[in-house]
């Protein structure tokens, strides 16, 4: 559909107003049911919600193992009875045994990184705001929107079925190297559970696959009038990076998972070679297990790109409406984006220094991996100036930007440290890893979902969050991630090594049992804050406080153009046309300029 | 019981923040808006500041009750190139960690909405973009050039006198075979595995294998350069050297290497640290299974007296798997062919020293 066709198609509008252009009073007809308003619905804000409520109940999941296993780490000699009760004999007298550890730790990676902080947040976001923000009824395809979802909650059955299977889910670490994931003998994990975790893995790059070429045809093909792509919000530029990122590495990934499978069932060897297990030397010979993590990584490092670059458009919005400024450097926040875009598939053999790759090669990925550091500098750096003189408004959206620029820092400077490959030799695989990637896309990307959630929940459910829970649920976030994480920076240098089940009988590595069990019970505190959250959330879509004005933040981009509650469509009447770039707040002695009004006379003068 | 307690307090605290959440909503309401905003405003600026302050003391704190548990000097030559390095590193992320900080949240607490402020219209400004692209650039390109220094160092090949260690990873513990009086490793093949006499699989036809002897610890002399010649038999492991400061992965059919000097012996360490229960321990470092947490294997640094009587008792591996009747002859004399031990394909020798 021609965006001509789409500016004034008044097909698809259901607002109350929608009866002046319906004449022959079939205003409803593409409401339908519940099933197809609610279950396979084609509304791009109705799929969003359908990723949000799939990823948060995904996240409770993925955080609840979180706290499993670090109630091994933290309390190695107690016994808890209740996780009998709920683990079975995979927790035999109330102490988790190493293969159900290993299993909860695979999972929560692999529930983390892919169900939540990928179609959890992207999904949600993408489809909400592309269509919202460029001024589109919908997306290119409403229908392949709508198969990418359910292709995740395919995903999501299966990965959710592996949890029960008698030998239990994956268990060979979220990124599941051969030959332990090749090899039911080498890992109890490695059996079912594995080829359980490869169909669902191969569902969820369906479902990415889908929604990323449709956010990459409907930011190309179905902006508003006056909409060029520099008067975009950098939210748009931020979803349109990730999709391309996703569309080029996830079948690459794909491509490693179906080798893998051959190794398993089709006799072949494509990663293995000279092995002896259980007993028995196998007759695989000439494959090569490093060949898996070259496929794995070139996914698995634009990957962490994938998760971070929507918050960080999201959160470059929600600091310009709520400083009342023009967030500082657009073209440079575009610029450095697609910098860490093209630098993002150069970069993946940083993850495999030790892994004895030519040192000559692994020079070249030293420098380029730290190349990264500049864009994301600059994009630092514009974050605080953006902030800097401004009028600023601590809504809660607000805050977890901030707290998601601190972390980022955090993060983002022990990047520095592991980029460079011989700091990385001592490192590797350590506790400084964990606290590493936890801080800087677990922890900064949760923080970017978490204002934008609460930054566009009166456009999604046309109610509000309740401020006092998040503001309480803020502050126990951003005191609980750095008191988890940070010292285990310590506890890296030390080289303890992570995907550990005990230390105890480590001379180098026992005397950290205080500061586990420390962390052990922050992570427990900021698990029932995070549970709080979610309380607020569904309760609120029901309770919350009911927002009486289409412009809640008093921001200028579209989505707050819509009625309070949109129908499928978006507008009522035909689609705004779009005069000036997002960030007008104080300019000319006004709050702010949406971007519908024109130009004034002095404007344009200064334009040209 | 205590358990169902817990959950009860648990659960009585969160209708409690609920009610009084719910309650300050409306308060909120009654307030109006702007009001209210303006309040939690100052608040939350407030905490802002206060996290700033309490974060940065935090920081301090933490390293101050922390960096004792680190051994902080490395135990190797190549290790202390390490060390410096990340010294380097952490004064100079130190520096942007705590300015960029201090600004981020000093800027929020500064710029709290206030009546009456107009914020500033501040759209771009080269000169400022340029500089900090710039400035940032450049520090990179020193860590970098340090860095690349440093790891061509250390990836570079053994030097010739170098003792030669073969370590082999399997579920879950580590093999570890020394080449004997000859210097040198004999021939193996995965497919003479022999859980009871065999364990990395040596060919007995290969003369190099007579004296080869396997070792429950690793034995280091002091000063000197050792070669890890580093596999494994089936999943992928990794060979983590924390107080070497050296690491590197056991890949099934692909020999990986990795050399340094240790430069402190066990006995040093243990008067260095005060612990006398200290030892250098080998820990995998790649997830390879259940038992991943527990394949340690221990080394020794001695001097070079105490090395020689302690290899002088091992017992050839050879010996081990052809008892008494066959132990007879001399091998470690007999002087095999080049051509006999060089290049049988598929037959990995990991016998580098040599070739």
């Amino acid at each position: 559909m021609s965006n001509e066709a789409t500016l004034h198609s008044q097909e698809v509008i259901h607002g109350a107003h929608a009866h002046d252009h319906d004449h022959d009073g079939h205003d409803h007809h593409h409401e339908g049911n519940f099933i197809s308003k609610y279950v396979f619905s084609l509304d791009h804000k109705t799929i969003a919600k359908q990723f949000l409520i799939t990823g948060i109940i995904w996240a409770i999941i993925g955080a609840f193992f979180s706290v499993l296993f670090r109630l091994q780490l933290g309390f190695p000699d107690a016994t808890f009875p209740w996780l009998e009760s709920i683990l079975g004999h995979w927790a035999k007298g109330g102490r988790i045994t190493p293969e159900a550890y290993y299993a909860l730790v695979t999972m929560h990676g692999t529930i983390l990184v892919f169900f939540v902080l990928t179609a959890g947040l992207s999904g949600t976001f993408s489809n909400l705001l592309i269509p919202l923000q460029v001024g589109a009824r919908d997306m290119a395809s409403p229908l392949m929107n709508c198969m990418s979802y359910w292709a995740f909650f395919l995903a999501s059955v299966v990965m959710m079925s592996s949890l029960f299977v008698q030998t239990g889910p994956a268990s060979g670490g979220w990124t599941a190297y051969p030959p332990l994931s090749a090899l039911g003998d080498a890992s109890i994990g490695s059996k079912i559970g594995m080829d359980l975790w490869l169909i669902s893995m191969a569902l969820f790059v369906v479902s990415q696959l889908l929604g990323g070429l449709n956010y990459i045809s409907t930011i190309l093909n179905m902006r508003t009038k006056g909409m060029t792509m520099t008067k975009m919000p950098l939210t748009i530029w931020s979803f349109f990076f990730t999709a391309v990122l996703g569309v080029l590495s996830f079948p690459v990934l794909l491509s490693g998972f179906i080798l893998l499978l051959f190794d398993r069932h089709g006799g072949t060897s494509f990663y293995l070679s000279e092995l002896f297990v259980a007993g028995k030397a196998l007759s695989n010979e000439g494959g090569s297990a490093i060949l898996y993590q070259h496929l794995f990584w070139f996914l698995g490092h634009p990957e962490v790109y994938i998760i971070i670059l929507p918050a960080m458009g999201m959160v470059s919005e929600i600091l310009a409406v709520n400083s009342r400024k023009p967030i500082f450097g657009y073209l440079a926040m575009v610029g450095s984006m697609f910098a860490i875009v093209i630098l993002a598939f150069l970069v993946w053999a940083h993850h495999m220094f030790v892994t004895g790759l030519n040192p000559f090669l692994g020079a070249f990925f030293v420098l380029l991996t730290l190349l990264i550091a500049v864009p994301s500098a600059i994009k630092v750096f514009n974050w605080i100036t953006t902030i800097w003189r401004g009028n600023l408004r601590f809504t809660p959206g607000m805050l977890f930007s901030i707290g998601f620029v601190s972390t980022f820092i955090s993060g983002g400077l022990t990047g520095i440290w592991l980029g460079n490959s011989s700091i990385d030799i001592h490192l590797h695989d350590t506790y400084f890893v964990i606290a590493h990637f936890h801080i800087v896309m677990g922890v900064s990307a949760f923080f970017g979902t978490f204002a934008g959630v609460y930054h566009w929940y009166p456009k999604l459910f046309g109610r509000y969050l309740n401020n006092t829970i998040a503001y309480i649920h803020f502050w126990i976030t951003l005191i609980g991630a750095y008191l988890i994480f940070w010292p285990m920076h310590y506890e890296g240098m030390a080289g303890m090594p992570r995907r550990y089940y005990d230390y105890s009988s480590w001379e180098s590595f026992k005397q950290f049992n205080d500061l586990n069990h420390f962390i052990s019970v922050v992570v427990i505190v900021v698990f029932a804050a995070q549970l709080m959250f979610v309380c607020n959330f569904f309760y609120s879509i029901f309770k919350g406080r009911k927002v009486t004005t289409t412009n809640p933040w008093d921001s200028t981009t579209l989505e707050w153009t819509t009625p309070i509650n949109p129908g499928h469509g978006n507008w009522v009447g035909e689609i705004p046309e779009v005069y000036r770039w997002p960030y007008d707040y104080s300019k000319n002695g006004k709050d702010f300029i949406p971007q519908t009004v024109p130009l004034s006379p002095d404007e344009e003068k200064e334009s040209h | 019981m205590s358990g169902y307690l817990a959950v009860l307090v648990v659960v009585l605290i969160f209708v409690v923040i609920f009610q009084i959440a719910k309650a300050s909503e409306y308060v909120s309401i009654l307030k109006g808006e702007k009001k209210a905003r303006q309040q939690t405003n100052r608040v939350n600026g407030f905490l802002l500041i206060i996290f700033l302050i309490l974060g940065l003391v935090g920081v301090y704190y933490c390293n101050d009750i922390l960096k004792s548990k680190i051994i902080m000097e490395a135990a190797s030559e190549q290790g202390r190139g390490i060390d410096q390095m990340i010294m380097t590193t952490l004064i100079i992320t130190g520096i942007v960690f705590v300015i960029t900080q201090i600004l981020l949240f000093w800027f929020a607490f500064k710029y709290q909405e206030k009546e009456g402020r107009q914020a500033f219209y501040f759209p771009h400004n080269n000169k400022l973009e340029l500089i900090w692209t710039v400035i940032p650039a450049i520090a990179l390109t020193i860590l970098v050039a340090f860095g690349l220094r440093h790891w061509f160092r250390i990836t570079s090949d053994a030097p010739k006198d170098a003792m030669v260690v073969e370590i082999t990873g399997k579920q879950f513990n580590w093999l570890i075979r020394y080449p004997g009086k000859d210097g040198q490793l004999g021939r193996k093949f995965f497919k003479n595995i022999n859980d009871a006499n065999n364990p990395v699989g040596q060919d007995w036809e290969d003369q190099l294998n007579k004296d080869d002897y396997m070792a429950t610890e690793m034995h280091l002399v002091v000063n000197k350069p050792v070669k890890l010649i580093i596999g494994s038999r089936d999943v992928i492991h990794d060979v983590g050297l924390s107080h070497f400061r050296m690491k590197m992965d056991a890949v099934p059919g692909i020999p990986t290497t990795l050399w340094f000097t240790p430069d402190v012996t066990t006995a040093k360490m243990r008067e260095k640290t005060g612990n006398p229960d200290f030892v250098y321990e080998i820990s995998c470092d790649q997830m390879c299974g259940a038992g991943h947490y527990s394949m340690k294997a221990n080394i020794v640094v001695e001097t070079q007296a105490e090395y020689d009587a302690w290899a002088a008792k091992q017992v050839a591996q050879y010996a081990v798997a052809h008892p008494a009747p066959a132990a007879a002859p001399a091998t470690p004399t007999a002087e095999t062919p080049a051509a006999d031990t060089a290049h049988q394909e598929k037959v990995v020798a990991v016998n580098e020293a040599k070739h």
